[in-house]
């Protein structure tokens, strides 16, 4: 496949960046995305000239690494993650924009990597579940019914990937949140700060300029992990009912 | 700060007078949509009169009124509010956007058919609403008691082809603003569900049909029978 890459390159945060064009030769289309960046990298790197920068890391699409917001979509034309997104998805001698993700939120570090750490301080602020370490506790010592662990389960497959932001017209990170939220919300081990956490995670969320929820649903379409919307009414329905009942005046 | 108006101040709680006061103007749709059915009474507008001076007058439909208004007002200001925070948590964009793919044109432009609702209602307002509360009506009198002829204005106006497109134009606007409005409202309530999410979403899609047709079919009938 001969392919021509219109690539987003931009060498710190405060530069003002723009696109460069790279044809590539040679791609296999069994090849993942990453990989033929990985050979545009080769080609480069060997000419002497600055690689292209981006995220990766398991590449088995479950670690939340990769990014880049491939033509027009993120982690490209189809709902996976880049790094399992393979040429075949792809046209000989096609044109391919590729771009970081964009949002206040995640602003760019160098090239197509942009800094996700927005997302770790939402789940600082209230992402978790405190416990008194101590044995190993018995399996099913906890009841939870097989329905709500699934439920519990379908959230806790966001991998933090950011797609959703990166989709959202409002770069909304109300997905993600929801996701965390709705997780421990629903599990009884997360019972305990479940009105707090409602209460400082969309704080957070707030606090990092992400924007609101229109509900256009374009982030359950893009979301790699298939997390699904009714989990932003769940948050919806924590947060409301928290700041009523709460004890945080 | 308090936690009402901190509440107030989250995406959240922003969100949330959106979706209130949108369910509570979608109330008034229906209210005044039904009311203007009397436009299609074949009586010389004398039931239409009187259901008019009737929405005047009454305090129970006074105090309704000021709801709608606040509902109106807090809707237009609590939309700039969030789009402008929506525009800056994007400052760059992008260069090539397949939106289409994954949303519907209505969800992701409910600020310009708002925008375009908005310059309507202003017009539509001036055209009958004023008339009605400040303007120089004919009187009618219907078994001794006089009303205003708000019929004669309201008749009047639709006799002009480019004012019943431009009603014909603006429902079709406020079709698509509903179309999407009506479901997002519950979603953001919190009220999703999969026993009665299909059933909100099936009733947004005839709702946001049904009244603005309704809406668009009485400046019609005006104008191709009087």
């Amino acid at each position: 496949m001969k392919l021509t890459l219109k690539i987003w390159r931009q060498k710190n945060s405060s530069d003002k960046g723009g696109f460069a064009t790279y044809p590539v030769d040679h791609v296999s289309k069994d090849m993942s995305f990453l990989e033929m960046l990985d050979v545009l990298n080769e080609e480069l790197t060997e000419k002497g000239e600055d690689p292209v920068h981006f995220d990766h890391d398991c590449r088995e699409g479950i670690c939340g690494m990769c990014s880049l917001y491939i033509n027009g979509k993120p982690h490209g034309p189809l709902q996976t993650t880049t790094c399992q997104l393979h040429m075949r998805s792809f046209n000989d001698g096609e044109t391919i924009t590729i771009e970081p993700w964009r949002a206040k939120a995640f602003p760019v570090v160098k090239d197509l990597v942009v800094d996700r750490e927005a997302f770790d301080r939402i789940i600082q602020a209230g992402g978790y579940v405190n416990v008194n370490t101590g044995g190993v506790p018995d399996a099913n010592e906890i009841p939870v019914a097989k329905t709500i662990a699934d439920l519990a389960m379908d959230a806790a497959q966001c991998i933090g990937c950011g797609a959703c932001v990166a989709a959202c017209k409002n770069a909304s990170a109300m997905l993600f949140t929801s996701a965390k939220v709705s997780q421990l919300a629903l599990l009884p081990q997360g019972q305990v700060e479940r009105k707090t956490r409602a209460e400082k995670m969309v704080a957070q969320m707030d606090a990092e300029g992400f924007g609101a929820c229109t509900n256009t649903g374009a982030c359950e379409a893009e979301c790699p992990k298939g997390i699904s919307i009714t989990n932003i009414a769940r948050m919806n329905r924590e947060y409301f009912s928290a700041v009523m009942s709460s004890d945080n005046v | 700060m308090s936690w009402v108006t901190k509440t107030l101040k989250s995406t959240l709680g922003r969100k949330l007078i959106m979706a209130l006061t949108g369910l509570f103007l979608i109330l008034f749709l229906t209210g005044h949509v039904s009311g203007n059915m009397l436009l299609f009474k074949n009586d010389g507008g004398e039931a239409f009169n009187i259901y008019a001076k009737f929405m005047t007058t009454n305090p129970a439909v006074k105090v309704l009124s000021y709801l709608t208004y606040i509902s109106v007002i807090a809707h237009v200001i609590y939309s700039i509010i969030l789009s402008r925070q929506n525009k800056s948590a994007r400052p760059i964009g992008y260069a090539e956007s397949k939106a289409s793919t994954n949303s519907r044109w209505a969800s992701r432009n409910m600020g310009i058919l708002g925008t375009i609702i908005l310059i309507f209602l202003v017009v539509h307002m001036q055209s009958f609403w004023a008339q009605m509360h400040w303007g120089d009506l004919p009187v009618v009198t219907y078994d001794g008691e006089e009303y205003k002829d708000l019929y004669s204005i309201v008749n009047f106006a639709f006799q002009n082809i480019f004012m019943v497109i431009g009603y014909v134009v603006a429902m079709a606007f406020l079709a698509f603003h509903l179309s999407h409005g009506f479901a997002s409202a519950f979603q953001t309530l919190g009220w999703n569900h999969k026993k009665y999410s299909p059933a909100i979403k099936a009733i947004g899609q005839f709702y946001c049909i049904v009244v603005p047709v309704l809406f668009a079919a009485m400046p019609l009938y005006i104008y191709f029978t009087s």
